[in-house]
């Protein structure tokens, strides 16, 4: 069985951020400031797992500059079989329907893929559209916030899985293919071993560009159909702390229930 | 291209608190750009929340019912959103950034190829199009979004705009067909696990939060009486979570869940920029940390510097004796 995940190369968690003139910079003084995006750590070892329970490979694929090698080997390192780098100028600034459609192309090329998995969303954009844009575009079926793939049976063409929702967890059969993205309580990404980083530095990752693709619309900066470029720091908070000091802990309490009710939020 | 539309989600009685915040919000779009405002309710038995609509200030409401509807799956809903929305052409779609919300505005989206901003937190109009601010970078940051193409689709962050009021109206729904048929849908629901009992922190007006200070699983012990006793939900910061004294479930802030809360208690929350991401946009927050120097007091309205084993019980004693005496 063959499937794709589809990572992202993101700041850090740990990031602190800067704008200036609308340009976003930013910087982790305690780490790596450029990581495979968290939620994606949970999609690559669902991948794996996939993997090794059903044979076949595991892709790791991202589109993104470069420098997005590294979020590449961070899934060959885990374990994935291939990586593969997607990347062009005329990809960048795309929205998410712009990337989606690249998504799409590159897993149509990639041949027979059964689940396209991906993380819940990425820690920059946070949309989490991309995925099912991404089903839409392949007109696959999609599978968001699952936190459980209870049965994959590949010779029926099926998939059952458990998605974390609002108001609980739903159980859903679907057809295969699919797209699926995944929560946090799916399982445990693994630390990439020692012989894995090894292989992820030697490996040469493959670059496919819009050339190799066939893409079924418009991608790109020009054809972005959602503008946000204003980004702007968060407006502080405009609030003035006030510390309440009393004789006793009972009379410190009494006075902050007071105040409670004076701003009504009781 | 003239209306603004309004996805509605319900329980088959009653439209769910985030859409009648949607419909809030879209309630003024649709005044300010002089067009109207129309509900689209589907589902498998719709007349209650149809009815609703009108009530919340819906001009017309699109109603589409089917038991192939009774879930909102992508499948089902997407085409016939599309479809609808295609054949219509509405100058702007809104809907909640609920789960299905998010699903079934992306799928649509890429159908009409038209551009989707989410989880917008303000709404605006500005040179007859629609202005909408969205927290990104993980709430770090924020930005001002505009869709350059029609029609204009947003998702709105739960509990960030006022809901609608009642107006008293009604109408008349007009009837659509769903756009599947259901034995060509590719997905089955085989059950449904409700988690109802616990105060859900997203919808939550109240939330008591307890983090590395509580010191152990114990700990949190005087955090959940205190949130018994104000019908708060229990939250948790990333350290407590990772040290595994509570569920996952219950972390606040960037890998966790954004919160919006009227009231937000922080006990033993150093506040670490993560944290401050998923609940800086609650109205009042109170922080309790043996620390003064805790970030989170730069934050807070309200501050207690002392051990929270000893102000938690002490506040809820005193919020007993004032609701229930």
């Amino acid at each position: 069985m063959k499937v794709v995940v589809c990572v992202k190369q993101t700041p850090s968690t740990t990031a602190v951020f800067k704008v200036e003139n609308g340009q976003v910079s930013w910087d982790d003084p305690g780490g790596k400031p450029i990581v495979l995006n968290p939620w994606d750590e949970y999609a690559v070892e669902e991948g794996i797992q996939l993997q090794e329970a059903h044979g076949g490979e595991t892709i790791a694929l991202t589109m993104g500059s470069e420098e997005s090698q590294e979020a590449l080997k961070t899934c060959l390192a885990m374990g994935c079989s291939e990586a593969i780098l997607v990347s062009d100028e005329a990809f960048s600034g795309s929205d998410t329907l712009g990337t989606a459609r690249v998504l799409a192309a590159a897993v149509r090329k990639a041949g027979d893929v059964q689940v396209a998995l991906f993380g819940k969303q990425a820690i920059d954009g946070d949309t989490g559209q991309t995925i099912v844009q991404t089903a839409q575009q392949l007109g696959w079926t999609a599978l968001t916030f699952v936190s459980n793939i209870v049965e994959l049976d590949p010779a029926e063409g099926t998939i059952t899985v458990d998605r974390l929702l609002e108001e609980g967890k739903q159980t859903v059969k679907a057809r295969l293919p699919a797209v699926i993205s995944v929560v946090k309580e799916i399982n445990e990404p693994r630390y990439p071993s020692f012989m894995g980083i090894r292989k992820a530095n030697r490996a040469t990752i493959p670059v496919w560009t819009a050339a190799d693709l066939e893409l079924s619309g418009a991608v790109g900066a020009e054809a972005s159909q959602v503008d946000w470029s204003e980004v702007s720091a968060l407006p502080a908070r405009d609030t003035e702390v006030e510390i309440i000091e009393a004789d006793s802990v009972e009379e410190e309490a009494r006075i902050l229930v007071d105040r409670l009710f004076e701003e009504k939020v009781i | 291209m003239s209306g603004v539309w309004v996805w509605i989600e319900h329980n088959g009685q009653e439209i769910k608190s985030i859409s009648k915040e949607v419909l809030g919000a879209a309630g003024g779009i649709a005044a300010e750009l002089g067009q109207p405002l129309t509900a689209l309710v589907f589902g498998d038995d719709v007349a209650g929340p149809a009815a609703q609509a009108f009530d919340l200030g819906a001009a017309g409401v699109i109603g589409c019912a089917d038991p192939s509807l009774s879930e909102v799956r992508i499948e089902t809903y997407g085409p016939l959103l599309a479809r609808e929305a295609a054949a219509r052409q509405p100058a702007v779609i809104v809907a909640g950034a609920s789960i299905p919300g998010r699903d079934l505005m992306g799928w649509t989206a890429a159908a009409l190829e038209t551009g989707l901003a989410a989880d917008v937190v303000s709404l605006a109009v500005a040179d007859g199009r629609v202005r909408a601010v969205r927290p990104v970078y993980a709430g770090k940051l924020q930005s001002d979004v505009v869709v350059t193409s029609d029609p204009q689709m947003f998702t709105l962050r739960n509990r960030a705009f006022a809901p609608a009021e009642a107006t008293g109206q009604s109408g008349e729904v007009e009837w659509v067909e769903p756009a599947v048929a259901a034995d060509e849908v590719s997905t089955e629901v085989l059950g449904f696990e409700s988690s109802a009992g616990e105060v859900s922190l997203t919808d939550a007006t109240i939330i008591v939060s307890g983090g590395r200070g509580v010191g152990g699983p114990e700990g949190y012990a005087p955090v959940r009486e205190l949130a018994e006793v104000l019908g708060a939900a229990v939250g948790a910061s990333r350290a407590a979570v990772d040290a595994g004294w509570i569920p996952y479930e219950h972390q606040v802030g960037q890998t966790g869940k954004t919160v919006s809360p009227e009231l937000y208690i922080a006990a033993g929350i150093s506040g670490a920029i993560q944290h401050q991401a998923g609940m800086r946009t609650a109205k009042v927050i109170v922080a309790i940390n043996k620390d003064p120097d805790a970030p989170i007091f730069k934050l807070a309205n309200y501050g207690i510097v002392d051990d929270l084993f000893k102000v938690l019980p002490s506040l809820t004693k005193e919020f007993r004796k004032r609701l229930e005496g």
